[in-house]
């Protein structure tokens, strides 16, 4: 239970509650995107560092090789980055509608105006 | 003949058959009414013809559907399903002639509408009749709900807005809040719903439990008005003075009191009733509800209100009935339905005939009018016998049997509530006819001589009410008299339940 | 063609999204939709047969057998919500011309359809697979389809709507894509079958309660289990029409039976009950859900958010039920899961009407129209009472199992609950009938018509299916008890 050994986790748990913070703390709708990235970056790693196997290599078939690591997460990650982007991608479209139709990307400002088209409603 | 099974169905389809014509109809007046006489005057037909052939022994049964596994629909004739139908059946016909008279002399609206709920509301009733398990009797008990809503919230204004909202609130807050609990309880504790001889418990509930689903189901009947969940019957007298006759005194209410004495007979048994400690408090409390709807009557000068809560007070008499866990008090209870039926819908034809020939609808302006409205005030002073429980009205035969029925239980305190009681319908009905055939001693004063020439004036401009209320109203002021001297017909009906569900003789 | 029905499932919807594009003119995209909802509605009837006669159908993706292929596995439970949900996206489909002509512009409408049929495609995927990875790709696929959907309403706040929407719904999705990365790690596979039977050596340790917490933390949040819910009301009130018809009748069902499958047919009934307080919790939030939600439903204006607050209630039922952790309490779920789709299904689609003709979803919109548009509004109220638990209806079939099943467990107390919330549902929609039969009309306005009827007749189709599998209830709660019985089965 090093807890030098697991740093990958460690970098994983910090990236992780940071991206989360900033979705949470954060009013600007882009800034909040960016958090949702770092978030979603965090699981990437996860799966990324648990696939490195001790003195493992590429998995690239070698007679002198015995050891190889997981491909297997890389394959999922990278599924998973593509999802990542292509949500990144819509929520920045809707950050761009967002300013055409309120005027800001402050999420307290937008929410002001709507209240106020409620109330006149 | 047609076989009796047949004619079981026949009878609570009959209404429904009669709404397409009375919507295709709805431009034409008297081709709807028509069609709602043709379709009551078959029903009352259909109902004695059922009666005449019925055999407690060969019970017609009639299976439609299995809704969810173990539980049905499904119908089986038994006395008490077929006096309530005797009952609803003919009080559709005479009600709908009354109609007739009060929508047209009202110059109501929406009358399409009205004909077609009614229709729906009495097949509703007879449904639940003759309904063999709980489950069946629920979905026509909120069918009966619901369809009586148009009806109670008719006039579309504000006020009959919130009397539909409290009469639904508490109707529906009841049935699905206790009684729907109640049943599934049932369900879980003995597997079956169906209404059996001598009760569905065995000893494997125990006694707190049958207590709990007692009381439930009491409070959960909440067309039996049983104080505190009775609010919605004066609520409800927004409805036109039809819905409020026939819903109010003979289906809506008599459904309430006939689940309870259903649930009482065939769901716990007499025998189980006694043993439970809770039948004793609920007993208490609807000898509570009978004092204190009493009273409250007496101080209601709006004439409808009054009688509502003289029908509050009355079903408590039934309700007293099924708990006494006697066979008196069943047989009681079960005449009880007829008699107060035939006698508050009287009430209720007079009330509704007053306000539409005469404009008046507190009792304070009622002085005198029995010169002008001879017919109807004496129909109200014969429906007055019946509540109170003299002769020749039917309501004695009930009372006597109610009363045997408290003796036989050594219920003291339940038979003077009883007595008490029928002291104070007579302080809240007898004076209504009395002032206005002898408007005699009133307010004194300069200003009475005053009154008593615009009374003199007014009452001279007040004709009877239209002819057909009047005929409606006649019918059932005899049919009260009547079964006073030929109770022949309900009373073996009435006696065949109290002898099926056991219990002390008497 | 038999034995590719599984895939076929999934592959109609998802290469007639491009086919779409290719098509462009709106009339056309229209007709080959609904044809496509239409062959996967077929497609999954073919499957339920195939499953009730030979038992689960395991398939293979490009031969690659499992567990290191991927496989589609159906067995009872996905067949019949596979129907579930081809059959509801079929019927909202048949109104979404009319409908979706008034509420977008044309040229957006095209790309309306392509995402719903991605949409439609993602939410098929995760009925039919047997994957965990792949239950995380299709989840995301049918999310970001419904994003884009929600966005193409008409207000602005659909654009907030669906950010927020995006915001959680993606942290959510990362929780659950957590949960199946320490699963891998724990064991190795992502087959859910194989999760399965390795996972029990592996059970006690800390990785793998952490990997059941994240997963069920996600999936809650997509299935909007209070408190959780916060992205529903909006996104299905602002959202169009046609889009809110067919997410809350589907979206969250697809989100429970990911539920339903993890806890019973990976994790396994024992460990997900006893090991974890899951019980108490999700009875608890059941519980709230349905009260909180109830009563803010009873306080709003617009009546689309209103229903929105309804349909997180009715899920606080449907968790109740799988809380309760009996086999009466699950088939009470399994149930409510077909009929909610029913009932909410009718109710939308009866507003997608009224909003074609009125224009607006305010309370004070709706005076005089029980007169003006009478079947509209009929429809709203059975769907009502069905909300209710009228007898007669679904609602009261659902309601009833419940019930049974709280009394069976012993917990009469949450029984008396389950029944108060029932009443608050009276209230909600008896607001509705005031206001539509007992007010005036609006006086500038010119009276309304009926609403056109390639919206009414699907609406009154759901609407009778309410009433008849309320009464013939064979088909729903017979398939439900076995599902559930299969389901305990398995968990042993």
């Amino acid at each position: 239970m090093n807890f030098l050994e697991q740093y990958n986790y460690w970098i994983v748990i910090i990236l992780m509650m940071s991206g989360f913070y900033i979705v949470i703390a954060h009013g600007n709708l882009i800034k909040k995107m960016i958090g949702l990235t770092v978030f979603q970056t965090s699981v990437f790693i996860l799966y990324i560092s648990m696939s490195k196997v001790t003195a493992g290599t590429a998995p690239i078939l070698n007679e002198a090789y015995k050891v190889y690591s997981n491909p297997l997460p890389h394959v999922l990650i990278l599924t998973a980055i593509v999802v990542g982007i292509a949500t990144t991608a819509l929520g920045l479209a809707l950050v761009v509608r967002i300013k055409e139709a309120y005027g800001s990307v402050e999420e307290d400002l937008i929410q002001e105006k709507d209240l106020q088209q409620e109330g006149s409603e | 003949m047609i076989e009796q099974s047949v004619l079981m169905q026949l009878i609570i389809i009959l209404p429904l058959l009669a709404i397409p014509g009375i919507i295709i109809f709805g431009k034409w007046p008297n081709l709807r009414e028509a069609v709602t006489l043709i379709a009551g005057g078959l029903l009352l037909i259909a109902v004695i013809v059922f009666y005449q052939n019925f055999d407690a022994g060969q019970a017609a049964y009639i299976h439609w559907i299995e809704l969810l596994p173990g539980l049905d629909i499904a119908f089986k004739a038994e006395p008490l399903g077929v006096l309530f139908s005797m009952v609803a059946g003919s009080l559709w016909l005479v009600t709908s002639v009354y109609a007739i008279g009060y929508m047209r002399g009202h110059g109501e609206v929406n009358q399409t509408r009205f004909y077609a709920c009614f229709a729906v509301a009495i097949s509703a009733v007879m449904g639940l009749a003759f309904a063999d398990n709980l489950f069946t009797l629920f979905i026509f008990y909120e069918v009966l709900t619901l369809s009586t809503y148009p009806l109670v919230t008719h006039a579309g204004t504000e006020k009959a807005k919130q009397g539909g909202r409290t009469y639904l609130s508490i109707l529906l807050a009841t049935s699905i809040g206790f009684l729907l609990l109640a049943i599934v309880g049932t369900w879980w504790q003995t597997g079956t719903l169906t209404f059996t001889q001598g009760g569905v418990f065995d000893d494997s509930t125990s006694k707190v439990a049958t207590s709990v689903l007692l009381v439930l189901f009491i409070f959960g009947i909440g067309k039996a008005a049983i104080m505190p969940f009775h609010r919605w019957l004066p609520a409800a007298m927004v409805a036109p003075t039809p819905v409020s006759a026939l819903l109010h005194a003979v289906a809506v209410v008599k459904a309430g009191v006939f689940t309870v004495l259903k649930v009482c007979v065939y769901i716990f048994g007499i025998d189980l009733l006694r043993d439970i400690p809770a039948t004793q408090w609920l007993l208490y409390l609807a000898a509570a509800s009978v004092l204190l709807a009493s009273l409250v009557a007496m101080r209601q000068d709006n004439l409808k209100k009054r009688l509502a809560y003289s029908t509050v007070s009355q079903l408590g008499y039934i309700t007293i009935g099924a708990l006494l866990a006697s066979q008196a008090g069943i047989l009681g209870g079960a005449l009880h339905i007829v008699a107060h039926a035939f006698g508050k819908i009287t009430l209720f034809f007079c009330a509704g005939a007053i306000m539409v020939a005469a404009h008046k609808t507190e009792i304070s302006d009622m002085r005198g009018l029995g010169k002008a409205m001879p017919i109807t005030m004496i129909a109200f002073f014969i429906g007055s016998l019946s509540i109170i429980g003299l002769p020749p009205a039917a309501g004695v035969w009930s009372k006597w049997y109610l009363l045997m029925g408290t003796l036989d239980t050594h219920q003291w305190i339940v038979m003077s509530v009883l007595m008490v009681s029928s002291l104070l319908n007579i302080a809240y009905l007898l004076p209504i006819p009395l002032r206005a055939f002898f408007p005699g001693a009133g307010p004194q004063g300069a200003d009475f001589r005053e009154n008593a020439k615009v009374i003199r004036i007014e009452r001279a401009q007040i004709k009877e009410a239209p002819w057909p209320s009047l005929v409606a109203l006649s019918i059932t002021a005899i049919m009260t008299m009547v079964l006073f001297f030929w109770p022949h017909v309900f009373y073996e009906l009435a006696a065949s339940l109290a002898g099926l569900s056991g219990g002390i003789n008497g | 063609m038999i034995e590719h029905l599984p895939i076929l499932q999934v592959i109609i919807p998802l290469l007639a999204a491009p086919i779409c594009l290719i098509l462009r003119e709106a009339r056309l995209v229209r007709w080959f939709t609904f044809i496509a909802s239409a062959l996967a509605f077929v497609n999954s009837i073919l499957l339920l047969q195939q499953v009730q006669t030979q038992g689960t159908i395991s398939y293979s993706l490009g031969g690659w057998d499992a567990p290191i292929g991927i496989e589609y596995r159906i067995d009872l439970l996905n067949a019949y919500l596979l129907i579930l949900v081809t059959s509801i996206s079929t019927l909202a489909l048949l109104a979404a011309g009319p409908s979706l002509r008034k509420e977008l512009s044309e040229r957006k409408e095209t790309y309306f359809y392509v995402a719903y049929l991605l949409c439609l495609t993602g939410l098929l995927g995760i009925l039919a697979t047997g994957d965990a990875f792949n239950v995380f790709v299709f989840l995301e696929i049918s999310s970001l389809a419904s994003y884009t959907m929600i966005a193409m309403g008409r207000d602005r706040r659909a654009l907030w709507a669906s950010y927020q929407y995006l915001i959680m719904g993606t942290i959510g999705a990362t929780f659950i894509l957590i949960g199946i990365g320490l699963m891998y790690m724990m064991t190795g596979t992502l087959n859910m079958y194989d999760l399965a039977e390795r996972l029990p050596e592996v059970q006690q340790t800390k990785t793998v309660f952490t990997a059941f917490a994240f997963f069920v933390v996600g999936v809650c949040l997509k299935l909007a289990l209070f408190p959780l819910h916060l992205w529903l009301p909006n996104a299905y009130a602002y959202a169009p029409s046609i889009a809110t018809v067919f997410l809350a009748a589907t979206a969250t069902k697809v989100a429970i039976y990911v539920l339903l499958r993890f806890i019973f047919s990976v994790y396994g009934f024992e460990f997900s009950f006893s090991h974890l307080p899951l019980q108490e919790i999700l009875v608890a939030l059941g519980l709230m859900g349905v009260f909180a939600a109830s009563i803010v439903a009873i306080y709003q204006d617009n009546v689309k958010r209103l229903f929105a607050y309804s349909s997180v209630a009715q899920i606080g039922y449907m968790i109740l039920g799988l809380g309760v952790g009996s086999k009466t309490g699950l088939t009470a779920t399994l149930l409510h899961l077909f009929n909610h789709a029913l009932m909410k299904g009718a109710i939308f689609l009866a507003l997608a009407g009224l909003i074609y003709r009125v224009g607006s979803v305010n309370l004070k919109a709706f005076s005089g129209l029980g007169k003006q548009m009478p079947w509209t509004m009929a429809a709203i109220v059975v769907g009502g009472l069905s909300l209710i638990g009228v007898p007669l209806t679904v609602g009261f079939v659902s309601k009833w199992y419940l019930v049974l099943a709280l009394l069976e467990s012993n917990w009469w107390p949450i029984a008396v609950l389950v029944l108060i919330g029932s009443l608050l549902a009276v209230i909600y929609v008896w607001r509705i009938v005031e206001v539509a039969y007992f007010r005036k009309a609006m006086q500038d306005s010119a009276p309304y018509k009926e609403a056109p009827l390639m919206i009414l007749i699907p609406t009154w189709i759901l609407v009778l299916a309410n009433i008849y599998f309320g009464i013939d209830t064979g088909f729903t709660v017979g398939l439900s008890e076995q599902i559930a019985a299969s389901l305990f089965e398995v968990a042993k």
